[in-house]
């Protein structure tokens, strides 16, 4: 909230800069209510719905409303300045700006990969300072002699285990 | 066809309670709502943003339905939303218009420098500037 408020009135500080005073917002920002009117109809940068339910600037001041008096008459008489003002005080956004995107992802995805890799290292040392020893048939002497059982009573002797092994020449095809 | 009529007969035998379900082949199942054709369409649209004491609601409310239908809008079309738009003194929706139409030709890059082509005249009789005129189609 503070931060948006300072942020509006380093906005403010130049010429015709863009901020929405439509009534919504501003009574969030200058009465500290954090409460919009949900009711009321809001401002909205849409591609799909180009025109707005209400302008982004409401409370104009006097230079706008000047502004606006002008574009009553023949818009042939405004310079391209004037023009684009009376664009901004309605749409704070062009459909350019809209569709910029942003560098967001890759945020995303460096956060990802940094708690990936600060999990890796949680369950590295879990592994080595919490797990205990694994069981005894696991040890290089098991394991030899439990293969040989394998192999002596045929496990899998059409497509599997025991296929592979050459009886004739007592060792793995 | 006769062939059919045929096997779909011996099945209507089969299930003996079931006549009143074997549908006539000659008749397709496509719905019998007329379809509006193209210019009616177009004139649909023509008409109500002619309307000359259209409100800028109906102004928003028309051109956000429009450009929610899968097409892009006839010139003839824009042409009368931007009248409409003079007649309410609104230049913003006037250029936010514009720009909606090039975004919704996509890919296709060629329709928005051919609808501002037919649109020149009302853009000059009106002083409506394009949005690359006035340097808001980049960023």
């Amino acid at each position: 909230m503070l931060a948006s408020r300072a942020l509006v009135r380093g906005l403010q500080s130049g010429f015709w800069r863009r901020v929405s005073t439509s009534s919504g917002a501003w009574a969030a920002h200058t009465h500290d209510v954090d409460v919009l009117d949900c009711s009321a109809p809001q401002y909205n940068n849409r591609l799909d719905t180009p025109l707005p339910d209400v302008p982004f600037v409401r409370n104009l001041s006097a230079e706008q409303k000047k502004l606006k008096e002008k574009e009553k008459g023949p818009w042939t008489q405004l310079t391209k300045e004037e023009k684009l003002a009376i664009y901004r005080l309605t749409h704070e956004l062009s459909f350019s700006e809209m569709k910029k995107g942003s560098k967001e992802w890759m945020t995303v995805l460096g956060g990802m990969f940094f708690f990936f890799g600060f999990t890796g290292l949680l369950v590295w040392w879990q592994r080595v300072y919490v797990y205990g020893d694994v069981p005894h048939t696991f040890s290089q002497e098991w394991i030899d002699k439990q293969t040989q059982r394998m192999i002596d009573m045929r496990v899998n002797p059409v497509h599997g285990f025991s296929n592979k092994w050459d009886y004739e020449k007592k060792q793995w095809k | 066809m006769m062939i059919s009529a045929a096997v779909l007969r011996g099945l209507a035998s089969l299930t003996r309670a079931r006549a009143s379900h074997t549908a006539p082949l000659a008749i397709r199942c496509y719905s019998h709502a007329k379809v509006e054709t193209d210019e009616e369409f177009d004139s649909r649209w023509v008409t109500y943003f002619s309307k000359p004491d259209l409100d800028a609601w109906e102004l928003r409310k028309g051109m956000n339905t429009l450009i929610g239908y899968d097409l892009v809008p006839e010139p003839k079309i824009l042409d009368s939303a931007l009248r409409a738009c003079r007649r309410l003194d609104d230049l913003a929706s006037a250029i936010r218009i514009l720009e909606a139409v090039k975004d919704k030709s996509g890919p296709h890059q060629e329709i928005y420098p051919y609808v501002i082509q037919e649109l020149r005249p009302t853009l000059q009789e009106l002083g409506i500037s394009t949005p690359e005129e006035l340097g808001i189609h980049t960023v």
